[in-house]
């Protein structure tokens, strides 16, 4: 159970400031990451009433660049590319041919021709590969392996900004946007993005600038949180996480991400795409909360059909919470489910995302 | 509780679950989980209790605690029939972390085995048990 058990994991550059703050050390993903601190709910609501900052250096990196770096992506990504601008940043998930979703993806333009995306940790060995293998079509397209040049921090809660900006020498890019920063002495790739459904940012840094960065943010108050308390966020606001609400067996309509699939862009998997839009999905994944006792727990069936994907106990709303693939038509809000929770029948009630809003 | 305790006045089974026999009262068991226990798991945020009058098979699971995160079965430490649950966790299940040997305590049995808890360790054990 000691963190010194765990065998050969990847440690970030910001293992020793976990270690001195007495984090909880998991496996992740083969990563030796920090699951919480002192405790997930005050990690929770730090980020949600003033600023958390989370270590997700874990989170992989692939750099296209050349005069076809952007053909490539929009053969690849979901999203229209061509919609986005120098300084910007875009969600797509990465198809293959029949619709599944291999990952799900920020994407950054950092250049004309230089793109960065952002993987999960779990699929950038197998993402890179995809794009490797796709890029020679492209011969003026350039595929990078980008994972050792960056350490990634995300910064978020209603203060990060004022708290970022207050060492930054420039006015920080607005949401979905990216823009390159001095912060104290460290260049940074700050970007308007997050997965907490707060305000805030990320920061991609050079590793050795890492620790640095980390203290000086911390030291003007923000708190360190974990990953679970990144989960439970994430899940009260309903962002999806690969490997749970998102797999290769489900396309991005039945997981709601129909907003950033564009088929007319032609991307791998576009066709699958289109005709599962045009013929409405069986499933849908719906989002719900527990009335009474009881905690919905990934893998729970759903009694009538169906199976929950992500659940927890929202930090937030008191009550139990989670994402489920449904029948589509009980996908809809205001239909009660039961779920069956270790054998005890839960009875649950279907909402519009997210579970969570700013003053609820 | 902050700080890693194993009072010297309990029984203690490996899956990490403490009894507590009254010397003047000897067929009764208070049982809960350790400091150890709670500490791996987090913050509780649920228990749900088994039912008075019903019946636990030692080293087997008879309830469950759940954090944020993950939930876990709770081995019976000893054999018996449940007298009493606390239902404050109910209201309050982070007591399981707050003292969990106090106010944190999860049952009481009548115990249907008197040779059972000989074979329970004692908090120099269970201690050593952990440093291995």
């Amino acid at each position: 159970m000691s963190a010194s058990s765990l065998p050969a994991l990847r440690r970030t550059p910001l293992f020793d400031q976990h270690v001195l703050a007495g984090a909880k050390l998991v496996d992740f993903a083969g990563w030796e990451m920090p699951v919480q601190y002192r405790g997930v709910r005050e990690e929770h609501v730090a980020v949600r009433t003033s600023c958390g900052i989370f270590d997700v250096s874990h989170m992989g990196q692939i750099e296209t660049s050349g005069p076809q770096a952007g053909q490539l992506l929009q053969r690849l990504l979901s999203n229209d590319l061509d919609a986005l601008a120098v300084g910007g940043a875009q969600y797509s998930v990465l198809c293959r041919e029949d619709g599944g979703v291999l990952d799900d993806l920020f994407t950054y333009r950092l250049d004309a021709d230089r793109y960065l995306t952002v993987t999960n940790a779990a699929n950038h060995e197998r993402d890179l590969e995809w794009f490797a293998a796709h890029a020679r079509e492209f011969p003026g397209a350039r595929v990078e392996d980008a994972i050792d040049e960056w350490a990634m921090l995300a910064v978020q809660g209603p203060l990060a900004r004022e708290i970022v900006q207050a060492i930054s020498d420039a006015p920080l890019p607005p949401r979905m946007a990216v823009g390159t920063r001095r912060l104290g002495g460290a260049e940074v790739l700050v970007c308007g993005t997050g997965y907490t459904g707060e305000d805030g940012v990320e920061l991609l840094a050079r590793p050795e600038d890492a620790p640095g960065l980390w203290e000086e943010i911390r030291r003007r108050g923000a708190l360190p949180a974990g990953l679970a308390a990144r989960d439970t966020l994430r899940l009260e606001v309903c962002y999806p996480l690969y490997g749970n609400d998102l797999s290769v067996e489900r396309g991005p309509i039945e997981a709601g991400l129909g907003w950033c699939a564009k088929e007319a862009t032609g991307f791998i998997g576009a066709e699958a795409v289109a005709a599962i839009r045009a013929a409405r999905p069986r499933e849908r994944l719906a989002a719900f909360v527990i009335e009474g006792p009881g905690i919905p727990r990934q893998g729970n069936p759903v009694v009538g059909g169906g199976e929950v994907t992500s659940g927890t106990l929202s930090p937030c709303l008191g009550v139990g919470i989670g994402m489920a693939y449904v029948p589509a038509e009980r996908a809809v809000a205001g239909t009660r489910i039961e779920i069956d929770v270790r054998g005890k029948m839960r009875p649950a009630v279907v909402k519009d995302k997210p579970l969570y809003r700013k003053g609820s | 509780m902050a700080q890693a305790s194993y009072p010297e006045d309990l029984l203690y089974h490996p899956e990490h679950d403490w009894a507590r026999i009254d010397p003047a009262d000897p067929e009764h068991a208070v049982l809960g989980i350790t400091w150890y226990a709670q500490d791996a798991l987090g913050e509780v945020v649920f228990f749900d209790p088994p039912s008075v009058g019903s019946t636990l098979q030692k080293d087997a699971p008879y309830a469950e605690v759940e954090s944020v995160k993950a939930v876990s079965d709770v081995v019976a430490p000893l054999s018996g029939e449940i007298v009493e649950v606390n239902t404050a966790l109910a209201e309050n299940p982070g007591q399981i972390n707050e003292d969990p040997y106090g106010e944190g305590w999860l049952v009481k049995v009548r115990l249907s085995d008197p040779g059972e808890p000989a074979v329970l360790m004692d908090a120099a054990s269970y201690r050593g048990s952990l440093a291995g």
